[in-house]
């Protein structure tokens, strides 16, 4: 909303100026946006008179003229208009002033080689108005040299942002309302008298769709003679940002922002039979006002005559039906619109208007004959003519809301003691009365306020939320406790120990393209696909975070980085029971490029292969407090990564804790990343929970015997995974084997074909004493036969 | 007896010259072996000393014995000395040029939105609130209508709101959250009463320009419980973010609002003065030189929502608000470009992030000075 202080003042007798105005407005919670000064603009413009104004010596449109600015010698001023002449007053731009249209700075100049001092400007160039065909004239007894700004006088325009609860403050009248049961001023009554008609309406009046438009309240006006409309209302509708059009038009769209209340006038000649509100057919199109035609459907109320459409009820009039210069009869229509209806049809159409705005936030049911009669009386006074009756077609919501209201919830939930009769004053001046008993009566152009909080609001806003005392809570009882889940704990934990590895943390887009998501999907019911995604590039939910890490890892590579750790800890996306999601929280990990640069001791730069990727994986899930000793390393992975240079980690054989590996070439195509990428994507949710339930740990004292290691070398089929055979040596005597540990994987000479050499440490830890030659004897052959079992030949 | 007089001192000068002389060890030791050995030319005179009559012995034992401890000594000395000159010798050999570069370990960071969140978790922590969670694909009676945000409700235009096409088992829309207010419903439905909780995370909204990403976080609090008025959401507020800033001249300025979720409903503005053309949190938005920007929505938390909550609201009553995480961080740490909050640019992330250690506590501040 934006309108004047002069227009506030119509209705707000007060003497605060614009900027206890607008402190009063944001605290009683009428956002103040700006406030903008147009005589601002205006500063280097002086009221000047014409002496002499002769033809210009080189050109035949152009005069030189001769300018009295108050002091000094005169000016000579170059001039092109055709009112210019001697003995006029106007406004001379001096060398140095801003224009506020086009914005550029005036010189000192030479047009066609005579000299110009400055130029005398039009009332569009100084943005006062549309007029263009000459110089501002004004009054011959406008002062010569008072500063045209002074003259012209300031009149400060403010900006308010209208909650969608506050229909009321749609018009000037309703902010003066508020402002005036703020202290500010004195709301004056509305001026609405009734005209009496003197021929009954010629146009019949009704309403077919009761549901949308509960109510139609119309007259006719003849012998009307349309033109522009008077100074004093161009310039409010100015100050609101409005274009004046024609008198007809810009009557109702002055009532429109001075009472909230949108009407619209109809050319009669235009309007065929009868005119009515009636459901649109669906397909049916109109030609709006603003030049686009619409196609509207049987959900929509709109405004007609025997012929076809002429208005989308409540949002905007139809091209041919509208007023003209050659208007002589009006029919004003003065309607209640259901609010849902319209703001229904306005997204469906995409097409927002003042009135539009009005009417879906609820406008005033009590207020149609009011309206009408401003309307009537603003048309007769402007455009002459003579009122028909009126004719009312249905019924407005008339419902009175009553509140039972306690005084003191003031301070129970608003905090703040207000004394009961002046919360009585407040409601009354905002239009609430209340009897003994506080039943509290809601005015009609308060649809939003239907309970007692509603009431405390008003209360309160009005006394000022600045006397709200703050107050401690209470503290909870009770030890400091931890706040954390175990699984807010784990993230916050894993999060920091991917950091603490050399890993960035970055944060990535929830949405992917559908092409990258489905790459990543794996079954689980389909993704979820956006239906108004922001773009192609933003509408599948990820299923995965690597594709969001790797498409960063290509951006980053883009750029010249050489290796990069990238990581991110959040929610993957699935189908969940009941068509709801299942939301996993997921940490990805994305190595690309260079792990270590060329360097003086260490030779060759070096990739990242799938050895970091498991590297990352079995340190992030002990820190998560996975058992990664008993972990397996299994396939399948998954397509997008690497058929022989990928793994799962499972718990059991069904419970993939990660997965981890060299990415795909396929993948690094299709994300075209030139970079070799290794990968770890760890699942969070199937990390098993800690089951104990104290701070104390197991028992524990170092032995106190050293431990002793033994070294073995197997000769074993080519294709036996090293850790299998580590698992069985481990496993094969458990009351001395504390550790075996894989060191050299040797094929070649020695080493028969299809075989391969595996040798492994095993750390032996005596109990009471240390062991005897018979002993560790006796444990190498367990050992050795464990081995066998898998075709493990000891080396000799 | 005129037996033969050997002349100790002049022999003790001639082994100590000997020996001084000595060029490494081996020599040193051939000499020790020479003059003390078995066969050595000092062990040979204390040998004559078992011949001589009692009276010589007194006479010439002692002088025996000071030469062959004056030996021994310079034997000593000297291996002292060429040892110390072959350390030097290494030591000066394995001299390294320290100024090569050292081996090193890449730095991790974490996310500056991660580390907020920790950080709000710490400060609301110590007011005794914890951390709840909701699901981001919502469907929409939990993200509008439990919220009294009605169907005609511009908030559910297509123009704010990702919808995807499917309905849940009860005929919900699904769609992605558009705040993290849903979260107020299903802990309330969840926990019951009383409750403290904030709830952090990703909201979505069909927005995107310079100053608004689709996907955004939030944090949401919520009291509820008994006797809770404005009073006390005016001072949780105040609480947190001096806490959050670690700055006592915080200036809040409430102004009344309007959220279908809140009753009475209030935005927050914090006052802030223009450093070298940057806003500084603190001191009145009312001092010259100052102004308010708009900070959180808040509220005491509509009846309508508390009973879709499943509470009664004649019995509860409380205040909840919703702040940008985003925004925070931006305000506290400095950055201007909210869209390089979800590049993944490594430069970005090493210059902004933090370090794995810089864990926020209440007792070392939740902040990380820059």
């Amino acid at each position: 909303m934006k309108f004047s202080l002069t227009w506030l003042k119509d209705h707000l007798d007060t003497d605060a100026s614009a900027e206890e105005i607008a402190a009063k407005l944001n605290a009683i919670g009428l956002e103040v946006e700006s406030v903008e000064d147009p005589a601002a603009k205006l500063a280097g413009f002086t009221v000047a008179r014409v002496l002499t104004a002769e033809r210009h010596p080189n050109a035949d449109k152009l005069q030189v003229l001769s300018v009295d600015t108050g002091r000094g010698e005169p000016l000579q001023v170059v001039c092109g208009a055709p009112n210019a002449r001697a003995g006029l007053v106007g406004v001379l731009g001096l060398p140095g002033a801003v224009v506020p249209a086009g914005g550029f700075e005036l010189k000192k100049s030479a047009i066609r080689g005579v000299e110009s001092n400055g130029m005398m400007c039009s009332t569009r160039e100084l943005e006062l108005g549309d007029d263009h065909a000459g110089i501002i004239e004004l009054p011959a007894d406008a002062p010569v040299g008072m500063p045209f700004a002074q003259y012209h006088g300031s009149d400060p325009v403010f900006d308010v942002a209208i909650t969608p609860n506050r229909p009321d403050c749609m018009g000037v009248y309703g902010i003066a309302r508020d402002l005036a049961a703020a202290g500010l001023g004195t709301l004056k009554p509305i001026a609405a008298q009734a005209v009496p008609g003197s021929f009954a309406c010629p146009m019949p009046i009704r309403t077919d769709d009761a549901q949308g438009c509960p109510a139609f309240h119309g007259r006719v006006i003849r012998g009307v003679k349309n033109g522009p409309s008077p100074d004093w209302m161009q310039a409010r509708l100015q100050s609101a940002g409005q274009r004046p059009i024609s008198a007809l038009v810009d009557i109702t769209n002055y009532v429109t922002l001075a009472y909230g209340r949108p009407a619209h006038a109809y050319d009669l000649a235009k309007l065929t039979g009868a005119i009515f509100a009636r459901r649109a057919k669906d397909g049916e199109k109109v030609l709006a006002l603003n030049g686009k035609e619409y196609t509207l459907d049987a959900e929509m109320t709109v405004i007609a005559d025997d012929k076809g459409v002429h208005d989308i009820a409540g949002i905007m009039g139809g091209e041919h039906s509208g007023c003209s210069d050659d208007t002589t009869d009006v029919l004003l229509e003065v309607a209640y619109f259901d609010p849902v209806r319209i703001g229904d049809t306005g997204r469906k159409l995409n097409l927002t208007s003042d009135a539009r705005q009005r009417f879906e936030r609820g406008v005033d049911p009590a207020f149609l004959d009011a309206g009408l009669e401003l309307l009537t009386t603003l048309i007769i006074e402007i455009c002459g003519g003579t009122a028909s009756e009126v004719i009312r077609a249905g019924e407005a919501p008339s419902g009175t809301k009553v509140v039972p209201y306690d005084p003191s919830l003031a301070e129970r939930l608003g905090g703040v003691a207000i004394p009961e009769d002046q919360q009585r004053a407040t409601l009354r001046a905002l239009g609430f009365a209340s009897d003994a008993r506080w039943n509290v009566v809601v005015p009609s152009w308060r649809p939003d306020v239907d309970g007692a909080p509603d009431l405390v609001e008003e209360v309160v806003r009005i006394h000022g939320l600045d006397n709200v005392a703050s107050v401690a809570l209470p503290r909870t009882d009770g030890v400091a406790r931890p706040t954390a889940s175990p699984a807010q704990k784990l993230e916050r934990k894993l999060r920091r120990a991917a950091a603490a590895r050399g890993l960035n943390e970055a944060v990535t887009w929830s949405f992917l393209p559908t092409a990258e998501a489905e790459a990543f999907a794996e079954g689980n019911g389909g993704l979820w696909v956006l239906d108004n995604p922001i773009s192609e590039d933003m509408k599948a939910m990820r299923p995965s975070l690597l594709p969001g890490l790797l498409s960063a890892a290509r951006r980053n590579l883009d750029r010249g980085a050489s290796g990069l750790r990238l990581f991110e800890l959040g929610r993957r996306y699935l189908r969940g029971a009941g068509g709801h999601s299942d939301e996993r929280l997921t940490l990805g990990v994305v190595l690309a490029g260079e792990k270590a640069t060329r360097g003086w001791a260490t030779g060759k730069a070096q990739a990242f292969d799938a050895f970091d990727a498991k590297a990352e994986a079995l340190a992030l899930l002990a820190e998560a407090g996975a058992p990664v000793e008993n972990l397996q390393v299994m396939g399948e992975a998954g397509d997008q990564f690497h058929p022989g240079q990928s793994a799962t980690l499972r718990l059991g054989p069904k419970t993939v804790l990660a997965r981890f590996g060299m990415l795909h070439p396929a993948t690094l195509k299709a994300f075209d990343v030139a970079a070799p990428v290794a990968a770890v994507e760890l699942f969070l949710d199937a990390i098993p929970g800690k089951k104990a339930a104290g701070f104390a740990r197991a028992a524990y004292a170092p032995p106190a015997l050293q431990a002793v290691t033994r070294d073995f070398a197997f000769l074993v089929p080519a294709d036996l995974p090293a850790g299998d055979l580590v698992r069985t040596v481990r496993g094969a005597d458990k009351a001395n084997v504390v550790a075996a540990r894989l060191f050299d994987d040797f094929r070649g000479q020695g080493v028969p074909d299809g075989h391969k050499s595996l040798a492994i440490e095993v750390t032996l830890q005596p109990g009471e004493k240390s062991y005897d030659e018979a002993e560790l004897k006796a444990i190498a052959e367990r050992i050795t036969a464990a081995a066998a079992k898998l075709g493990a030949v000891l080396r000799g | 007896m005129e037996s033969t007089t050997v002349d100790y001192a002049a022999t003790a000068n001639e082994a100590q010259a000997r020996i001084a002389a000595a060029p490494d060890l081996d020599a040193l030791e051939k000499l020790r072996v020479e003059f003390l050995g078995k066969q050595g030319s000092i062990s040979a005179l204390l040998k004559t000393l078992g011949g001589l009559s009692p009276e010589d012995r007194q006479v010439v034992g002692p002088q025996i014995h000071a030469l062959r401890e004056g030996v021994t000594a310079a034997l000593a000395a000297r291996k002292d000395a060429l040892e110390q000159a072959a350390l030097t010798a290494r030591l000066a050999a394995e001299r390294i040029d320290l100024t090569l570069p050292a081996p090193q370990a890449p730095r991790g960071s974490v996310h500056p939105v991660s580390q907020v969140l920790d950080e709000l978790a710490e400060v609301f922590a110590d007011l005794g609130f914890s951390v709840a969670t909701g699901p981001e694909i919502e469907d929409d009676w939990h993200n509008f209508t439990a919220l009294n945000i009605p169907e005609s409700h511009p908030a559910r235009a297509m123009h704010d709101t990702f919808y995807f096409p499917d309905h849940d088992a009860e005929g919900r829309r699904m769609l992605l959250r558009t705040h993290t207010s849903p979260v107020q419903i299903r802990a309330m439905l969840q926990q019951g009463a009383p409750i403290r909780i904030i709830a952090p995370g990703r909201v979505y909204r069909s927005d995107s320009d310079a100053t608004h990403t689709p996907m955004f976080h939030q944090v949401e609090g919520l009291v509820i419980d008994k006797g809770i008025h404005l009073g006390h959401l005016k001072w949780t507020l105040e609480t947190f973010l001096k806490a959050f800033f670690e700055r006592e001249d915080i200036v809040l300025r409430l102004r009344p609002s309007y959220f279908p979720f809140t009753e009475p409903s209030v935005e927050v503005d914090v006052g802030f003065a223009l450093v070298n053309g940057k806003r500084v949190l603190g001191g009145s938005g009312d001092a010259p030189g100052h102004g308010w920007m708009e900070l959180l929505g808040s509220g005491m938390v509509n009846r309508k929502v508390i009973a879709a909550g499943g509470l009664d609201p004649d019995e509860w009553q409380g205040f909840a608000f919703g702040v940008g995480v985003d925004r925070l961080a931006m305000l506290k740490y400095g950055m201007d470009d909210l869209r390089a909050f979800f590049d993944g640019d490594a430069r970005w992330l090493g210059h902004y992030g933090f370090s794995a250690l810089d864990v926020p506590t209440l007792s070392a501040g939740v902040g990380v000075v820059a």
